[in-house]
Protein backbone atom coordinates (compact mmCIF):
# COMPACT_ATOMS: atom_id res chain seq x y z
CA UNK A 1 0.00 0.00 0.00
CA UNK A 2 2.77 2.43 0.96
CA UNK A 3 4.52 1.51 -2.25
CA UNK A 4 1.37 2.35 -4.20
CA UNK A 5 0.97 5.72 -2.47
CA UNK A 6 4.55 6.72 -3.15
CA UNK A 7 4.13 5.62 -6.77
CA UNK A 8 1.05 7.83 -7.00
CA UNK A 9 2.94 10.78 -5.49
CA UNK A 10 5.79 10.18 -7.93
CA UNK A 11 3.42 10.18 -10.89
CA UNK A 12 1.60 13.29 -9.74
CA UNK A 13 4.79 15.23 -9.10
CA UNK A 14 5.81 15.02 -12.76
CA UNK A 15 4.36 18.24 -14.26
CA UNK A 16 3.97 16.67 -17.72
CA UNK A 17 1.78 13.94 -16.23
CA UNK A 18 -0.18 16.48 -14.26
CA UNK A 19 -1.09 18.68 -17.25
CA UNK A 20 -1.96 15.53 -19.20
CA UNK A 21 -4.33 14.52 -16.39
CA UNK A 22 -5.89 18.00 -16.41
CA UNK A 23 -6.47 17.69 -20.17
CA UNK A 24 -7.84 14.17 -19.67
CA UNK A 25 -10.37 15.43 -17.10
CA UNK A 26 -11.39 18.26 -19.43
CA UNK A 27 -11.93 15.88 -22.35
CA UNK A 28 -13.85 13.47 -20.12
CA UNK A 29 -16.20 16.22 -18.94
CA UNK A 30 -16.86 17.16 -22.55
CA UNK A 31 -17.80 13.52 -23.27
CA UNK A 32 -15.30 13.19 -26.11
CA UNK A 33 -14.71 9.87 -27.87
CA UNK A 34 -11.99 7.47 -26.68
CA UNK A 35 -9.78 8.27 -29.66
CA UNK A 36 -10.05 12.02 -29.06
CA UNK A 37 -9.29 11.57 -25.36
CA UNK A 38 -6.21 9.48 -26.18
CA UNK A 39 -5.01 11.95 -28.79
CA UNK A 40 -5.61 15.03 -26.65
CA UNK A 41 -4.04 13.62 -23.50
CA UNK A 42 -0.96 12.42 -25.39
CA UNK A 43 -0.51 15.76 -27.15
CA UNK A 44 -0.69 17.64 -23.85
CA UNK A 45 1.92 15.34 -22.33
CA UNK A 46 4.10 15.80 -25.41
CA UNK A 47 3.65 19.56 -25.18
CA UNK A 48 5.16 19.70 -21.73
CA UNK A 49 8.16 17.61 -22.78
CA UNK A 50 8.67 19.91 -25.80
CA UNK A 51 8.46 22.94 -23.50
CA UNK A 52 11.18 21.52 -21.25
CA UNK A 53 13.36 20.76 -24.27
CA UNK A 54 13.06 24.37 -25.41
CA UNK A 55 14.23 25.49 -21.98
CA UNK A 56 17.58 23.77 -22.48
CA UNK A 57 18.07 25.58 -25.81
CA UNK A 58 17.18 28.99 -24.38
CA UNK A 59 19.37 28.59 -21.28
CA UNK A 60 22.25 27.35 -23.42
CA UNK A 61 22.04 30.52 -25.48
CA UNK A 62 21.62 32.89 -22.54
CA UNK A 63 24.59 31.66 -20.52
CA UNK A 64 27.33 32.85 -22.93
CA UNK A 65 25.35 36.06 -23.48
CA UNK A 66 25.39 36.82 -19.74
CA UNK A 67 29.16 36.22 -19.60
CA UNK A 68 29.82 38.40 -22.66
CA UNK A 69 27.66 41.25 -21.41
CA UNK A 70 29.31 41.16 -17.99
CA UNK A 71 32.79 41.26 -19.61
CA UNK A 72 31.77 44.03 -22.02
CA UNK A 73 30.02 46.43 -19.66
CA UNK A 74 30.71 45.18 -16.13
CA UNK A 75 26.98 44.94 -15.34
CA UNK A 76 24.27 42.30 -15.64
CA UNK A 77 22.33 42.47 -18.93
CA UNK A 78 18.76 41.19 -18.89
CA UNK A 79 16.53 40.45 -21.89
CA UNK A 80 12.94 40.29 -20.63
CA UNK A 81 11.12 37.37 -22.23
CA UNK A 82 8.27 35.47 -20.59
CA UNK A 83 8.85 32.23 -22.48
CA UNK A 84 12.52 32.11 -21.55
CA UNK A 85 12.05 32.71 -17.82
CA UNK A 86 9.06 30.34 -17.63
CA UNK A 87 10.97 27.54 -19.29
CA UNK A 88 13.86 27.94 -16.86
CA UNK A 89 11.53 28.08 -13.85
CA UNK A 90 9.42 25.12 -14.95
CA UNK A 91 12.02 22.60 -13.81
CA UNK A 92 11.62 23.60 -10.19
CA UNK A 93 8.05 24.95 -10.19
CA UNK A 94 6.31 22.90 -12.89
CA UNK A 95 4.09 20.80 -10.64
CA UNK A 96 2.99 23.74 -8.50
CA UNK A 97 2.37 25.84 -11.62
CA UNK A 98 0.19 23.15 -13.22
CA UNK A 99 -1.91 22.79 -10.06
CA UNK A 100 -2.26 26.57 -9.62
CA UNK A 101 -3.31 26.87 -13.26
CA UNK A 102 -5.98 24.17 -12.90
CA UNK A 103 -7.49 25.47 -9.66
CA UNK A 104 -6.97 29.08 -10.73
CA UNK A 105 -9.22 28.50 -13.74
CA UNK A 106 -11.84 27.01 -11.45
CA UNK A 107 -11.47 30.04 -9.16
CA UNK A 108 -11.92 32.32 -12.19
CA UNK A 109 -15.18 30.57 -13.13
CA UNK A 110 -16.50 30.67 -9.55
CA UNK A 111 -15.64 34.35 -9.24
CA UNK A 112 -17.42 35.14 -12.51
CA UNK A 113 -20.40 33.07 -11.40
CA UNK A 114 -20.84 34.56 -7.91
CA UNK A 115 -19.51 38.13 -8.17
CA UNK A 116 -19.90 41.08 -10.51
CA UNK A 117 -16.47 40.45 -12.09
CA UNK A 118 -17.88 38.60 -15.09
CA UNK A 119 -14.65 38.02 -17.02
CA UNK A 120 -13.42 34.61 -18.18
CA UNK A 121 -9.73 34.88 -19.01
CA UNK A 122 -9.13 32.88 -22.18
CA UNK A 123 -5.54 33.84 -23.05
CA UNK A 124 -4.26 30.44 -22.00
CA UNK A 125 -0.53 30.97 -22.33
CA UNK A 126 -0.74 33.96 -20.00
CA UNK A 127 -2.80 31.94 -17.52
CA UNK A 128 -0.04 29.36 -17.54
CA UNK A 129 2.75 31.95 -17.20
CA UNK A 130 0.91 33.72 -14.39
CA UNK A 131 0.43 30.38 -12.58
CA UNK A 132 4.14 29.69 -12.86
CA UNK A 133 4.92 33.25 -11.84
CA UNK A 134 2.77 33.03 -8.70
CA UNK A 135 4.45 29.73 -7.82
CA UNK A 136 7.82 31.51 -7.92
CA UNK A 137 6.82 34.70 -6.10
CA UNK A 138 4.92 32.90 -3.33
CA UNK A 139 7.78 30.42 -2.86
CA UNK A 140 10.18 33.34 -2.42
CA UNK A 141 7.69 34.62 0.22
CA UNK A 142 8.16 31.24 1.99
CA UNK A 143 4.83 29.66 1.06
CA UNK A 144 4.96 25.93 0.36
CA UNK A 145 2.88 22.78 -0.17
CA UNK A 146 -0.90 22.91 0.00
CA UNK A 147 -1.04 26.50 1.27
CA UNK A 148 1.05 27.68 -1.68
CA UNK A 149 -1.32 26.01 -4.14
CA UNK A 150 -4.49 27.29 -2.43
CA UNK A 151 -3.24 30.89 -2.08
CA UNK A 152 -1.76 30.81 -5.60
CA UNK A 153 -4.98 29.50 -7.17
CA UNK A 154 -7.17 32.08 -5.45
CA UNK A 155 -4.74 34.85 -6.42
CA UNK A 156 -4.72 33.62 -10.03
CA UNK A 157 -8.53 33.48 -10.21
CA UNK A 158 -8.72 37.05 -8.93
CA UNK A 159 -5.99 38.29 -11.28
CA UNK A 160 -7.77 36.68 -14.26
CA UNK A 161 -10.90 38.71 -13.49
CA UNK A 162 -9.49 42.01 -12.21
CA UNK A 163 -7.13 42.98 -15.01
CA UNK A 164 -9.77 42.61 -17.74
CA UNK A 165 -12.10 44.72 -15.55
CA UNK A 166 -9.45 47.47 -15.48
CA UNK A 167 -9.19 47.49 -19.27
CA UNK A 168 -12.92 47.36 -19.96
CA UNK A 169 -13.78 51.10 -19.99
CA UNK A 170 -11.28 51.65 -22.81
CA UNK A 171 -12.23 48.36 -24.49
CA UNK A 172 -15.79 49.68 -24.79
CA UNK A 173 -14.45 52.70 -26.66
CA UNK A 174 -12.25 50.61 -28.95
CA UNK A 175 -14.74 47.90 -29.91
CA UNK A 176 -17.91 49.98 -29.59
CA UNK A 177 -19.67 47.37 -27.46
CA UNK A 178 -19.44 45.67 -24.07
CA UNK A 179 -19.43 42.03 -25.18
CA UNK A 180 -15.73 41.26 -25.22
CA UNK A 181 -13.10 41.77 -22.56
CA UNK A 182 -9.35 42.17 -22.88
CA UNK A 183 -7.12 39.48 -21.44
CA UNK A 184 -3.38 40.08 -21.66
CA UNK A 185 -1.10 40.76 -18.72
CA UNK A 186 0.19 44.12 -19.89
CA UNK A 187 -2.96 45.82 -18.62
CA UNK A 188 -1.23 48.27 -16.28
CA UNK A 189 0.61 49.70 -19.28
CA UNK A 190 -2.56 49.85 -21.41
CA UNK A 191 -4.61 51.57 -18.71
CA UNK A 192 -1.74 54.02 -18.12
CA UNK A 193 -1.61 54.68 -21.86
CA UNK A 194 -5.35 55.33 -22.04
CA UNK A 195 -5.00 57.66 -19.04
CA UNK A 196 -2.15 59.58 -20.72
CA UNK A 197 -4.26 59.72 -23.89
CA UNK A 198 -6.96 61.68 -22.04
CA UNK A 199 -4.51 64.59 -21.81
CA UNK A 200 -4.71 64.88 -25.60
CA UNK A 201 -8.49 64.83 -26.06
CA UNK A 202 -9.39 66.01 -29.55
CA UNK A 203 -6.19 64.89 -31.25
CA UNK A 204 -7.13 63.21 -34.55
CA UNK A 205 -7.17 59.43 -34.78
CA UNK A 206 -4.11 57.49 -35.95
CA UNK A 207 -6.31 55.96 -38.63
CA UNK A 208 -6.82 59.36 -40.32
CA UNK A 209 -3.15 59.61 -41.27
CA UNK A 210 -1.25 57.77 -43.97
CA UNK A 211 1.26 55.52 -42.32
CA UNK A 212 3.60 53.22 -44.25
CA UNK A 213 2.68 49.54 -44.02
CA UNK A 214 5.26 46.88 -44.81
CA UNK A 215 6.74 46.29 -41.39
CA UNK A 216 4.15 43.67 -40.62
CA UNK A 217 6.84 40.99 -40.94
CA UNK A 218 7.77 42.02 -37.39
CA UNK A 219 4.46 40.46 -36.35
CA UNK A 220 6.17 37.15 -37.03
CA UNK A 221 7.79 36.74 -33.64
CA UNK A 222 10.33 34.09 -34.65
CA UNK A 223 11.80 36.47 -37.25
CA UNK A 224 11.79 39.53 -34.98
CA UNK A 225 13.36 37.67 -32.03
CA UNK A 226 16.08 36.25 -34.31
CA UNK A 227 16.95 39.68 -35.69
CA UNK A 228 16.96 41.61 -32.41
CA UNK A 229 18.76 38.95 -30.37
CA UNK A 230 21.45 38.68 -33.09
CA UNK A 231 21.97 42.46 -33.02
CA UNK A 232 22.11 42.53 -29.20
CA UNK A 233 24.51 39.56 -29.20
CA UNK A 234 26.84 41.11 -31.80
CA UNK A 235 26.95 44.41 -29.90
CA UNK A 236 27.88 42.58 -26.68
CA UNK A 237 30.50 40.60 -28.62
CA UNK A 238 32.09 43.72 -30.13
CA UNK A 239 32.42 45.30 -26.69
CA UNK A 240 33.63 42.10 -25.00
CA UNK A 241 36.34 41.68 -27.62
CA UNK A 242 37.45 38.92 -29.95
CA UNK A 243 40.20 37.46 -27.78
CA UNK A 244 38.07 37.14 -24.65
CA UNK A 245 35.25 35.38 -26.50
CA UNK A 246 37.34 33.05 -28.63
CA UNK A 247 39.54 32.02 -25.69
CA UNK A 248 36.88 31.70 -22.98
CA UNK A 249 33.44 31.23 -24.50
CA UNK A 250 33.18 30.14 -28.11
CA UNK A 251 35.89 27.47 -28.03
CA UNK A 252 37.81 29.11 -30.86
CA UNK A 253 34.85 29.81 -33.18
CA UNK A 254 34.98 33.31 -34.70
CA UNK A 255 33.27 35.67 -32.25
CA UNK A 256 30.85 37.22 -34.74
CA UNK A 257 29.79 33.88 -36.22
CA UNK A 258 29.32 32.56 -32.70
CA UNK A 259 27.14 35.57 -31.80
CA UNK A 260 24.89 35.18 -34.83
CA UNK A 261 24.38 31.48 -34.11
CA UNK A 262 23.64 32.10 -30.43
CA UNK A 263 21.21 34.94 -31.19
CA UNK A 264 19.21 32.75 -33.54
CA UNK A 265 19.52 29.82 -31.10
CA UNK A 266 17.68 31.90 -28.51
CA UNK A 267 14.86 32.48 -31.02
CA UNK A 268 14.86 28.76 -31.83
CA UNK A 269 14.44 28.01 -28.13
CA UNK A 270 11.47 30.38 -27.84
CA UNK A 271 10.03 28.81 -31.01
CA UNK A 272 10.24 25.33 -29.44
CA UNK A 273 8.76 26.57 -26.15
CA UNK A 274 5.81 28.15 -27.96
CA UNK A 275 5.14 24.91 -29.84
CA UNK A 276 5.05 23.15 -26.49
CA UNK A 277 2.75 25.78 -24.99
CA UNK A 278 0.41 25.45 -27.98
CA UNK A 279 0.19 21.69 -27.48
CA UNK A 280 -0.41 22.05 -23.74
CA UNK A 281 -3.26 24.51 -24.24
CA UNK A 282 -4.93 22.82 -27.21
CA UNK A 283 -7.24 20.68 -25.07
CA UNK A 284 -7.34 22.61 -21.81
CA UNK A 285 -8.61 26.00 -23.08
CA UNK A 286 -11.60 24.72 -25.12
CA UNK A 287 -12.68 22.68 -22.08
CA UNK A 288 -12.33 25.77 -19.86
CA UNK A 289 -14.27 27.86 -22.37
CA UNK A 290 -17.04 25.26 -22.74
CA UNK A 291 -17.45 24.80 -18.99
CA UNK A 292 -17.44 28.57 -18.34
CA UNK A 293 -20.12 29.14 -21.01
CA UNK A 294 -22.32 26.53 -19.36
CA UNK A 295 -21.86 27.77 -15.80
CA UNK A 296 -21.64 31.53 -16.41
CA UNK A 297 -23.84 32.27 -19.42
CA UNK A 298 -23.55 36.05 -19.09
CA UNK A 299 -19.76 36.18 -18.83
CA UNK A 300 -17.41 38.17 -21.07
CA UNK A 301 -14.49 36.34 -22.62
CA UNK A 302 -11.19 38.19 -22.05
CA UNK A 303 -9.02 37.73 -25.13
CA UNK A 304 -5.46 38.29 -26.34
CA UNK A 305 -3.92 41.56 -27.68
CA UNK A 306 -4.39 41.03 -31.41
CA UNK A 307 -8.17 41.30 -31.05
CA UNK A 308 -7.79 45.10 -30.82
CA UNK A 309 -5.20 45.45 -33.61
CA UNK A 310 -7.70 45.50 -36.53
CA UNK A 311 -9.51 48.45 -34.89
CA UNK A 312 -6.44 50.69 -35.34
CA UNK A 313 -3.69 49.19 -37.53
CA UNK A 314 -1.71 52.47 -37.68
CA UNK A 315 -1.75 52.78 -33.89
CA UNK A 316 -0.21 49.30 -33.75
CA UNK A 317 2.93 50.35 -35.62
CA UNK A 318 3.12 53.79 -34.01
CA UNK A 319 2.78 52.22 -30.57
CA UNK A 320 5.49 49.66 -31.25
CA UNK A 321 8.01 52.28 -32.43
CA UNK A 322 7.25 54.70 -29.64
CA UNK A 323 7.50 52.02 -26.97
CA UNK A 324 10.72 50.61 -28.46
CA UNK A 325 12.37 54.05 -28.58
CA UNK A 326 11.45 54.54 -24.90
CA UNK A 327 13.03 51.13 -24.19
CA UNK A 328 16.28 52.12 -25.91
CA UNK A 329 16.44 55.45 -24.05
CA UNK A 330 15.66 53.65 -20.79
CA UNK A 331 18.45 51.18 -21.48
CA UNK A 332 21.00 54.00 -21.85
CA UNK A 333 19.72 55.58 -18.63
CA UNK A 334 20.27 52.25 -16.85
CA UNK A 335 23.83 52.03 -18.17
CA UNK A 336 24.63 55.24 -16.30
CA UNK A 337 23.17 53.95 -13.02
CA UNK A 338 25.65 51.05 -13.15
CA UNK A 339 23.18 48.42 -11.94
CA UNK A 340 21.23 45.90 -13.98
CA UNK A 341 20.61 46.91 -17.61
CA UNK A 342 17.26 45.93 -19.13
CA UNK A 343 17.59 45.46 -22.88
CA UNK A 344 14.60 46.25 -25.09
CA UNK A 345 12.99 42.96 -26.09
CA UNK A 346 11.19 43.23 -29.38
CA UNK A 347 8.35 40.93 -28.36
CA UNK A 348 7.20 42.81 -25.26
CA UNK A 349 7.67 46.16 -26.98
CA UNK A 350 5.72 44.94 -29.95
CA UNK A 351 2.74 43.44 -28.16
CA UNK A 352 2.58 45.81 -25.22
CA UNK A 353 3.63 48.86 -27.23
CA UNK A 354 1.17 48.15 -30.04
CA UNK A 355 -1.70 47.57 -27.63
CA UNK A 356 -0.80 50.71 -25.67
CA UNK A 357 -0.89 52.54 -28.99
CA UNK A 358 -4.43 51.31 -29.65
CA UNK A 359 -5.54 52.22 -26.11
CA UNK A 360 -3.86 55.64 -26.23
CA UNK A 361 -5.43 56.34 -29.62
CA UNK A 362 -8.86 55.45 -28.28
CA UNK A 363 -8.69 58.27 -25.71
CA UNK A 364 -6.24 60.75 -27.29
CA UNK A 365 -5.71 60.11 -31.00
CA UNK A 366 -2.23 60.26 -32.53
CA UNK A 367 -0.68 62.20 -29.65
CA UNK A 368 -2.27 59.88 -27.12
CA UNK A 369 -0.97 56.83 -28.98
CA UNK A 370 2.59 58.20 -29.13
CA UNK A 371 2.74 59.47 -25.53
CA UNK A 372 0.88 56.50 -24.04
CA UNK A 373 3.01 53.83 -25.66
CA UNK A 374 6.17 55.81 -24.84
CA UNK A 375 5.18 55.69 -21.16
CA UNK A 376 4.48 51.96 -21.55
CA UNK A 377 8.01 51.53 -22.95
CA UNK A 378 9.48 53.24 -19.90
CA UNK A 379 7.34 51.16 -17.54
CA UNK A 380 8.48 47.84 -19.03
CA UNK A 381 12.10 49.00 -18.88
CA UNK A 382 12.19 50.14 -15.26
CA UNK A 383 9.73 47.77 -13.53
CA UNK A 384 11.94 44.70 -14.12
CA UNK A 385 14.76 46.46 -12.25
CA UNK A 386 12.54 46.79 -9.17
CA UNK A 387 11.32 43.24 -9.54
CA UNK A 388 14.58 41.32 -10.12
CA UNK A 389 15.66 41.27 -6.43
CA UNK A 390 12.31 39.61 -5.57
CA UNK A 391 12.81 36.69 -7.97
CA UNK A 392 15.08 34.71 -5.65
CA UNK A 393 17.72 32.62 -7.46
CA UNK A 394 16.02 33.23 -10.81
CA UNK A 395 17.13 36.88 -10.60
CA UNK A 396 20.50 35.93 -12.10
CA UNK A 397 19.08 34.31 -15.22
CA UNK A 398 19.81 37.05 -17.86
CA UNK A 399 16.09 37.02 -18.61
CA UNK A 400 12.95 37.90 -16.66
CA UNK A 401 9.22 38.51 -16.94
CA UNK A 402 8.49 41.17 -19.52
CA UNK A 403 4.86 42.22 -19.05
CA UNK A 404 3.62 44.87 -16.64
CA UNK A 405 1.00 42.89 -14.73
CA UNK A 406 3.45 40.16 -13.74
CA UNK A 407 5.90 42.80 -12.57
CA UNK A 408 3.30 44.82 -10.65
CA UNK A 409 1.84 41.74 -8.93
CA UNK A 410 5.39 40.57 -8.20
CA UNK A 411 6.52 43.89 -6.76
CA UNK A 412 3.41 44.19 -4.56
CA UNK A 413 3.27 40.58 -3.29
CA UNK A 414 7.05 40.31 -3.08
CA UNK A 415 7.40 43.40 -0.90
CA UNK A 416 4.37 42.57 1.24
CA UNK A 417 5.83 39.10 1.76
CA UNK A 418 9.18 40.57 2.70
CA UNK A 419 7.84 42.99 5.31
CA UNK A 420 4.56 41.47 6.53
CA UNK A 421 5.12 37.77 5.85
CA UNK A 422 2.48 35.26 4.77
CA UNK A 423 -0.51 36.75 6.63
CA UNK A 424 0.22 40.05 4.89
CA UNK A 425 0.19 38.40 1.46
CA UNK A 426 -3.11 36.62 2.15
CA UNK A 427 -4.67 39.82 3.54
CA UNK A 428 -3.54 41.79 0.47
CA UNK A 429 -5.14 39.27 -1.90
CA UNK A 430 -8.45 39.35 0.01
CA UNK A 431 -8.45 43.16 0.24
CA UNK A 432 -7.86 43.52 -3.50
CA UNK A 433 -10.76 41.15 -4.21
CA UNK A 434 -13.18 43.02 -1.94
CA UNK A 435 -12.05 46.41 -3.26
CA UNK A 436 -12.48 45.43 -6.88
CA UNK A 437 -15.96 43.98 -6.36
CA UNK A 438 -16.95 47.18 -4.53
CA UNK A 439 -15.48 49.48 -7.19
CA UNK A 440 -17.09 47.46 -9.95
CA UNK A 441 -20.56 47.71 -8.40
CA UNK A 442 -20.10 51.44 -7.91
CA UNK A 443 -19.11 51.73 -11.55
CA UNK A 444 -22.04 49.56 -12.55
CA UNK A 445 -24.41 52.12 -11.02
CA UNK A 446 -22.93 54.87 -13.20
CA UNK A 447 -22.10 52.68 -16.12
CA UNK A 448 -21.01 55.48 -18.42
CA UNK A 449 -18.52 56.91 -15.96
CA UNK A 450 -14.99 57.46 -17.14
CA UNK A 451 -13.47 56.00 -14.00
CA UNK A 452 -11.51 52.80 -14.14
CA UNK A 453 -10.00 50.46 -11.62
CA UNK A 454 -6.59 52.07 -11.55
CA UNK A 455 -6.93 52.68 -7.82
CA UNK A 456 -6.44 49.03 -7.02
CA UNK A 457 -3.37 48.36 -9.09
CA UNK B 1 -10.59 18.81 -45.72
CA UNK B 2 -8.48 20.87 -43.31
CA UNK B 3 -8.87 24.50 -42.14
CA UNK B 4 -6.09 26.43 -40.39
CA UNK B 5 -6.59 29.63 -38.37
CA UNK B 6 -3.48 31.83 -38.43
CA UNK B 7 -2.25 34.77 -36.32
CA UNK B 8 1.07 36.43 -35.46
CA UNK B 9 2.16 34.19 -32.62
CA UNK B 10 -0.29 31.33 -32.97
CA UNK B 11 -1.30 31.50 -29.32
CA UNK B 12 -4.36 33.63 -28.63
CA UNK B 13 -6.40 34.99 -31.51
CA UNK B 14 -5.95 32.12 -33.96
CA UNK B 15 -6.93 29.72 -31.17
CA UNK B 16 -10.06 31.82 -30.63
CA UNK B 17 -10.85 31.73 -34.36
CA UNK B 18 -10.31 27.95 -34.40
CA UNK B 19 -12.85 27.46 -31.61
CA UNK B 20 -15.30 29.74 -33.42
CA UNK B 21 -14.82 27.80 -36.70
CA UNK B 22 -15.55 24.57 -34.85
CA UNK B 23 -18.74 26.09 -33.41
CA UNK B 24 -19.78 27.33 -36.86
CA UNK B 25 -19.15 23.94 -38.48
CA UNK B 26 -21.26 22.32 -35.77
CA UNK B 27 -24.10 24.76 -36.51
CA UNK B 28 -23.82 23.97 -40.21
CA UNK B 29 -23.78 20.24 -39.48
CA UNK B 30 -20.47 19.69 -41.23
CA UNK B 31 -18.49 16.93 -39.61
CA UNK B 32 -15.30 15.69 -41.19
CA UNK B 33 -13.30 18.92 -41.32
CA UNK B 34 -10.15 19.16 -39.23
CA UNK B 35 -9.51 22.61 -37.71
CA UNK B 36 -6.21 23.77 -36.19
CA UNK B 37 -4.36 27.00 -35.40
CA UNK B 38 -0.76 28.10 -35.96
CA UNK B 39 1.58 31.07 -36.08
CA UNK B 40 2.30 32.89 -39.32
CA UNK B 41 5.99 31.96 -39.18
CA UNK B 42 5.54 28.22 -39.29
CA UNK B 43 2.41 28.06 -41.45
CA UNK B 44 2.95 26.53 -44.86
CA UNK B 45 0.59 26.00 -47.78
CA UNK B 46 0.54 22.22 -47.29
CA UNK B 47 -0.83 22.51 -43.74
CA UNK B 48 -4.42 23.07 -44.83
CA UNK B 49 -6.80 23.51 -47.76
CA UNK B 50 -8.23 26.76 -46.41
CA UNK B 51 -6.66 29.44 -44.20
CA UNK B 52 -8.53 31.89 -41.99
CA UNK B 53 -6.77 35.11 -40.97
CA UNK B 54 -7.48 38.66 -39.75
CA UNK B 55 -7.45 41.58 -42.20
CA UNK B 56 -4.28 43.08 -40.67
CA UNK B 57 -2.14 40.04 -41.49
CA UNK B 58 -3.73 39.08 -44.81
CA UNK B 59 -0.90 40.65 -46.86
CA UNK B 60 1.75 38.51 -45.18
CA UNK B 61 -0.28 35.35 -45.72
CA UNK B 62 -0.77 35.58 -49.49
CA UNK B 63 1.64 32.68 -50.05
CA UNK B 64 -0.44 30.21 -48.07
CA UNK B 65 -3.16 29.45 -50.58
CA UNK B 66 -6.89 29.91 -50.32
CA UNK B 67 -7.67 32.55 -47.68
CA UNK B 68 -10.73 33.67 -45.79
CA UNK B 69 -9.96 37.19 -44.55
CA UNK B 70 -11.90 38.42 -41.51
CA UNK B 71 -12.57 42.15 -41.04
CA UNK B 72 -13.44 41.52 -37.43
CA UNK B 73 -11.93 38.37 -35.97
CA UNK B 74 -14.45 38.43 -33.12
CA UNK B 75 -17.50 38.47 -35.37
CA UNK B 76 -18.96 34.99 -35.46
CA UNK B 77 -21.67 35.99 -37.95
CA UNK B 78 -19.10 37.23 -40.47
CA UNK B 79 -17.14 34.01 -39.99
CA UNK B 80 -20.25 31.90 -40.47
CA UNK B 81 -21.32 33.59 -43.71
CA UNK B 82 -17.81 33.45 -45.19
CA UNK B 83 -17.26 29.81 -44.22
CA UNK B 84 -20.66 28.66 -45.46
CA UNK B 85 -20.36 30.42 -48.84
CA UNK B 86 -16.88 28.93 -49.24
CA UNK B 87 -18.14 25.43 -48.45
CA UNK B 88 -21.08 25.89 -50.83
CA UNK B 89 -18.62 26.67 -53.63
CA UNK B 90 -16.81 23.47 -52.81
CA UNK B 91 -20.13 21.57 -52.79
CA UNK B 92 -19.49 20.42 -49.24
CA UNK B 93 -22.63 22.17 -48.00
Amino acid sequence: MDGFVSLLVDILSVPAVLVAIIAFVGLLIQKKSASEITKGTTKTFLGFIVLSAGAAVVSGSLKPFGEMFQEAFGVQGVVPNNEAIISIAIEEFGTTAALIMFFGMIANILLARFSNLKYIFLTGHHTFYMACFLAIVLSVANFSGMVLIIVGSIALGIIMAIFPAMAQPTMRRITGNDNVGFGHFGTVGYVASAGIGKLFKGSRSTEDINFPKGLSFLRDSSVSISLTMTIIYILAALFAGQTFIENNISGGTNYIVFSIIQGVTFAAGVFIILSGVRLILAEIIPAFKGISEKLVPNSKPALDCPIVFPFAPNAVLIGFFSSFIAGVLGMFALFFTGGVVILPGVVPHFFLGATSGVFGNATGGVKGAIAGSFVNGLIITFLPVLFLPLLGDLGNASTTFSDTDFLVVGIVLGNVGKFLGQPGVIATIILVLIASIAIKSKLGKKSHSENDLEKIS
Amino acid sequence: MRILAVCGSGLGSSFMIEMNIKDVLKELNVNDIEVNHADLGSSTSDMADLFVIGRDLAESASNLGELIVLDNILDKEELKSKISSNLKEKNIL
